[in-house]
């Protein structure tokens, strides 16, 4: 029985839709955002995916919507996965945050957070957490250059108080 | 699990139960552990709120060797980001190399034939004992034993000479290539690696004798730093730091890649889930690679003289003898260097490494640029353990924690 299958037995056709992609063995389900929360719970309790192995976002500029906020699930049971996707217009790029149902996806929100810019609401510490605390851009947006933004005003910052002279 | 059950993650945040007007109790205060310290295995810095000698919050700070490895991959291309991956768990770059090879042909579909397969799952383990080995040896001169450290770098310093007279390099490899490796493993180099294989058991027994019955040892880590099954998932921890929690997931088994369907090993499972467990999980992990490195040796004795480099011109460069004799070799060549397209779609791959579950989730839009590579670092979830594992303990435990979690910093900031 494939993923899917199994999946559907359980949620039945649901609030999802099911997106053909080029991974034949994991199933890759699109939801809206309202729906999100309960489809994650019911992939916990129902289907047995007990871990979250990562959450990410593709930023597909210029297309809209532009962002797209990957979650990876893994059931160490039943040994399958599943990626749960939510699409985001970038004027409203947040979703509900699943750091109560999976503890370890609290990072990899905070990361997604950092790079993309997308927030996830109700996060307990919805926080940068690669780049430096008071850093203006998010790095992996594409309308974020290759080489960079300088000065940024951290940089400029840390120029005054050299110019002051505190090291 | 039944019912609504809910995590709270609150890191930094101080228990209620504080009295303040207890004599012993109730003072706090804030240590800063890192970034630069010895203990901490890198750049990684820990926001320590101390009750006496009991850890009460503990608050990890990453980030400082962020590289932006994600975004130099959509600058450089599929191709050129291979070296880059090398620098991320820069303990064992083979293992990454194939990870991240293993993703690409997953999304464009590329055989790798079985010479090719062999020579990966040959440097893999090697790779996982050479990581492995930095673990023991690291953990070890954190907890006083000083000697480990030696032995463990010393019998790290062979592989390295092995993996030098193959690649060239002994660190930052990058021998592995879309569809194969980039040269064959020869019959001296073949019998130098059957060689060291066959001493290697035995010093796996010293470290053993050094360890295991160590009063020491076992007094700093047995009990410390307990993980439960059903935590461990949730917090996304897999590979030996899983296994030591006792859930049998192993992905050379669970979604085996490269043939390791076809070898003989068994997957250490630990039952308490501390320390000790961690330490026993992988000191059993290091001899079943070996096991597994003599399966492989075998199997590149019969296939001698097989391709291991698959003839796939969309994604692999031709010879170069073909190509300055042949135009269109040297078109395929040109092609592939300057504009290497991997069909339209996303994929997850990921590869059982020393740390745990390390995933290339790649994004193509069918162009020549990559439009998204996304690192599964378990280094990255491991450090996220720490707070679970320290708080309520005594301080000197936390540096028994940090070794058994076993995480490389390149990995974590990416």
């Amino acid at each position: 029985m494939s993923a899917l299958e199994r999946l559907r037995g359980i949620l039945g056709e649901g609030p999802y839709r099911v997106v053909p992609t080029r991974d034949a063995a994991t199933p890759c389900l699109e939801v809206e955002r309202a729906e999100l929360r309960e489809l994650a719970r019911r992939l916990r309790d129902e289907c047995g995916f007990e871990s979250n192995t990562f959450v990410t976002a593709i930023d597909r500029l210029p297309a809209r919507p532009r962002f797209e906020v990957d979650y990876q699930l893994l059931s160490i049971s039943a040994g399958d996965r599943v990626r749960v996707r939510v699409l985001l217009d970038e004027d409203d790029a947040w979703v509900p945050s699943i750091a109560d149902l999976w503890p370890g996806a609290a990072f990899s929100e905070r990361e997604c957070f950092d790079m993309f810019g997308v927030r996830f609401e109700g996060h307990p510490k919805l926080e940068r957490l690669l780049m430096p605390a008071g850093y203006e851009h998010h790095p992996l947006r594409k309308d974020f250059p290759h080489h960079g933004i300088e000065p940024d005003r951290l940089y400029r910052e840390w120029e005054r108080g050299r110019a002051r002279g505190a090291s | 699990m039944s019912g609504m059950q809910t995590f709270e993650y609150a890191p930094g945040t101080l228990p209620a139960d504080l009295d303040p007007d207890d004599p012993l109790h109730g003072e706090l205060l804030q240590l800063n552990v890192g970034p630069q310290h010895p203990a901490t295995h890198g750049v990684l810095r820990l926001l320590v709120t101390l009750d006496g000698e009991t850890i009460r919050a503990v608050e990890p700070d990453v980030g400082y060797l962020h590289r932006g490895k994600e975004k130099t991959c959509e600058s450089l291309g599929w191709r050129k980001f291979f070296p880059h991956t090398d620098r991320l768990d820069y303990v064992q770059p083979l293992m990454n190399n194939c990870a991240y090879a293993l993703a690409l042909e997953k999304l464009g579909g590329v055989e790798v034939p079985p010479r090719g397969q062999e020579i990966r799952v040959l440097l893999m383990e090697l790779s996982r004992i050479s990581a492995h080995l930095i673990y023991l040896g690291t953990t070890g001169i954190d907890l006083g034993a000083v000697t480990m450290f030696f032995l463990c770098f010393s019998e790290r310093e062979r592989i390295y000479d092995l993996l030098d007279a193959y690649t060239g390099h002994r660190m930052n490899n990058t021998y592995v290539r879309i569809g194969g490796v980039y040269a064959d493993v020869d019959e001296s180099l073949a019998s130098a690696i059957r060689e060291w294989v066959d001493s290697f058991p035995a010093k796996i027994d010293e470290f053993e004798r050094m360890l295991t019955g160590n009063r020491i040892w076992y007094d700093r880590t047995h009990g410390v730093g307990v993980l439960g099954a059903d935590a461990a998932r949730a917090w996304s921890l897999t590979g030996p730091n899983l296994r030591a929690s006792g859930i049998d997931f192993d992905l050379r088994r669970a979604e085996p890649y490269s043939g390791y369907e076809d070898y003989d090993f068994e997957i250490p499972i630990g039952t308490a889930g501390d320390c000790f467990d961690r330490y026993l999980v992988r000191i059993e992990e290091m001899r079943q690679s070996i096991r597994i490195c003599r399966q492989a040796l075998a199997r590149l004795e019969r296939s001698r003289g097989a391709e291991f480099l698959a003839e796939d011109r969309r994604y692999v460069l031709p010879p170069r003898d073909k190509v300055q004799t042949s135009m269109e070799e040297l078109i395929f060549q040109f092609k592939v260097v300057t504009d290497m397209r991997l069909p339209r779609g996303e994929v997850y791959r990921a590869v059982e490494s020393s740390k745990g579950e390390l995933g290339f989730f790649v994004a193509s839009d069918g162009t020549s640029q990559p439009l998204r590579c996304h690192i599964r670092s378990p280094s990255l979830m491991n450090v996220q353990a720490i707070p679970l594992l320290a708080e309520g303990r005594l301080f000197s435990d936390l540096v028994a924690i940090i070794g058994s979690l076993d995480f490389v910093m390149g990995e974590v900031d990416r």
